[in-house]
């Protein structure tokens, strides 16, 4: 499935990779569109742009792998379950959700997958099971997704210090797309994601690249040591494409261009026209018969025990 | 046997009979054995599931979070339980919301230990008692040490729970001895709730003090004096159980007159919480609002004489006891 990888040029993708892809786009362009309408309450964080970090690193993580999402976590979650309508009714609280509707687009737990509402909450508890890991079940990890804004948060270096001292298998992925919320990178962060790791004795992976299939080669090796108990930060130099939640970007023309110009979707696209539009036009329609039908499932039930 | 004898006890039973038990906490380890030594020895005996950590108080309760998360039992030492603030929010928004946000219930196994309270002269930022910090969490259980009631029990009730625990544990506890009273009391147990009164008692005191752990040897000094100077006969009512309060179990023990004492500083005090619980069930039956005793709204100082200004002690109880029956 692995063409050329010449450096501008995308490789090409096999149809499950470049079909999950499409999905998580096409899933958070729907959801915005909901928002838009008014059919969905709260709010909620897509990953416009950042759909291939999930999706590269899906073949390196197993089902005994805990996977810790975040607020921007819907590809995470699409990527690791591939249930768009268990998640979609979470969010339009609707019955099948998988949380019942009581966390949202938030909050979501299942099968080793876990995400939270507060940012860096989720380091010290991925220490806490890479622990459990580390002695009841070798050879698994605990992969934590955060962005660059999370760095701000003293929960980060607390875990970061035990995982180094504890050799825990810890992944932190790091999803840098320049801004946190509205606040550029270089207005709330002191020296680079490289240092602060550094500081620590943790290794640090720089990924620039988009290409699903050159993110996995460059991070398997990684990925394995990390099984043995040698941490990692994995810093991936992202653009998020859409608003940090609905209609809330206030970031430069330029900025949102250079995300743009960045992005898999229309790079993909240009590269591999006929893959590309076999599959999106098919995979766009498939979501929408998804929203169809899950919006008019009836409202979910919490579970009794629950409340 | 002296409470700190116990609650290590406790805690080497517990790590004895779940292998699945794990204990966390700053300078834990032996032949330190923890700042109150309560942990002594359960490193030697437990290497690998007693685990020393960095000062880190949010890090060590997420830790535990996860470990819990994973099916394990996790026991999480707060040093001074002033330092659980920096614990506020792996308590407040990811262990007691994980218990329900996720749409179905997910059992967590973990006690956070917070060995509280003044009257050592450790000032401001080690002495206090932030019981009432954490009250009306939903998925959060908060627990209170006391002479009147093994540690081992209170430690299954809170794991059986399967949501997160705070155990408070006033520091003065821990040189004292276990069900000791004085020979004029006698000490019932019901379970949570332990019940302290003369011997020949009546069925309707003269007034009903409801105090947690720490505040229980100081409530029956005052019902001593209270007795012998003012001939006035009091009950003690200790609840091991802090939050939610089983305020049913309290109603067969309670007169007219109801005292309420703790050793928070006051306002949006635990009392005023208790208070508004048997409000609600017994407001025909009280000559008078429930009465709250607490302590200043001060910070506490070192200085013993300034220190004891601030905090509840005997004669403060003493006296607010009467006045509720002057009242």
């Amino acid at each position: 499935m692995t063409e050329t990888l010449d450096g501008l040029r995308l490789s090409r993708l096999g149809d499950d990779d470049l079909g999950l892809l499409l999905l998580i786009r096409h899933f958070e362009l729907k959801l915005l569109e909901l928002y838009g309408r008014g059919d969905l309450n709260g709010t909620t964080h897509t990953c416009l742009g950042q759909e291939y970090v999930p999706v590269a690193l899906r073949p390196l993580l197993g089902e005994s792998d805990h996977v810790f999402s975040n607020h921007r976590g819907h590809g995470h979650y699409l990527s690791r379950f591939r249930d768009p309508h268990g998640l979609l009714a979470e969010i339009m609280g609707r019955e099948g959700a998988v949380c019942g509707g009581v966390g949202g687009s938030q909050h979501i737990h299942r099968d080793r997958y876990l995400s939270t509402g507060v940012q860096g909450e989720s380091l010290p508890v991925a220490a806490g099971v890479a622990l459990h890991l580390k002695r009841s079940e070798p050879g698994a990890i605990a992969c934590v997704h955060i962005g660059d804004g999370t760095w701000g948060e003293g929960a980060v270096y607390e875990a970061l210090n035990l995982a180094a001292l504890w050799r825990l298998p810890l992944l932190v992925v790091v999803e840098n797309n320049g801004v946190a919320q509205s606040t550029p990178t270089a207005s709330q962060m002191a020296g680079t994601v490289a240092g602060r790791a550094a500081a620590f004795g943790i290794r640090h992976h720089l990924v620039v690249s988009t290409d699903v299939n050159e993110i996995r080669i460059s991070l398997e090796g990684l990925v394995a040591e990390v099984r043995e108990g040698r941490p990692l930060v994995a810093e991936f130099v992202t653009h998020r494409l859409g608003p940090h939640s609905k209609g809330d970007d206030v970031r430069p023309a330029g900025a949102v261009q250079a995300a743009r110009d960045n992005d898999w979707y229309g790079r993909y696209a240009h590269d591999h026209p006929e893959q590309f539009h076999r599959l999106d036009g098919t995979v766009k329609a498939e979501v929408q018969g998804i929203v169809d039908e899950v919006a008019a499932r009836p409202p979910s039930r919490r579970e009794e025990s629950c409340a | 046997m002296r409470v700190a004898e116990n609650l290590n006890a406790a805690l080497h039973g517990l790590l004895d009979d779940d292998p699945t038990a794990y204990l966390l906490g700053e300078d834990i380890l032996d032949p330190y054995g923890g700042a109150f030594k309560v942990t002594k020895g359960l490193s030697t005996r437990f290497p690998g599931r007693v685990i020393g950590t960095p000062i880190s108080e949010g890090a060590l309760t997420g830790v535990a979070a996860g470990l819990a998360l994973t099916g394990n039992t996790a026991v999480a030492e707060i040093m001074f339980g002033d330092f659980v603030a920096l614990a506020f929010d792996q308590l407040c928004n990811f262990a007691s919301k994980s218990v329900s946000m996720y749409g179905r219930r997910l059992p967590l196994r973990m006690v956070v230990r917070c060995p509280t309270g003044g009257g050592r002269g450790y000032g401001p930022t080690h002495s206090q008692s932030l019981q009432k910090h954490f009250v009306g969490m939903p998925g959060l259980s908060l627990y209170e040490m006391s002479p009147f009631h093994d540690n081992r029990a209170v430690f299954a009730a809170m794991l059986e729970r399967g949501e997160p625990c705070v155990f408070f544990e006033d520091k003065v506890l821990y040189t004292r001895q276990m069900d000791l009273v004085d020979p004029l009391f006698r000490v019932r147990g019901d379970g949570d709730l332990a019940v302290v009164e003369l011997h020949d008692a009546d069925d309707y005191p003269d007034c009903v003090i409801i105090a947690p752990g720490g505040m229980a040897h100081r409530a029956l000094a005052a019902m001593r004096s209270l007795l012998v100077e003012q001939e006035i006969s009091c009950r003690l009512l200790v609840p091991s159980r802090l939050y939610p309060l089983d305020v049913e179990k309290l109603l067969p023990f309670v007169g007219d007159v109801v005292l309420v004492a703790e050793e928070s500083t006051a306002g949006g005090t635990w009392g005023s919480e208790v208070a508004h619980l048997l409000h609600g069930r017994l407001w025909d039956r009280l000559r008078g609002p429930v009465r709250l005793v607490h302590s200043r709204a001060e910070v506490i100082p070192t200085a013993a004489h300034l220190e004891s200004q601030v905090l509840v002690g005997e004669s403060t109880i003493h006296h607010a006891v009467r006045e509720a029956l002057r009242g």
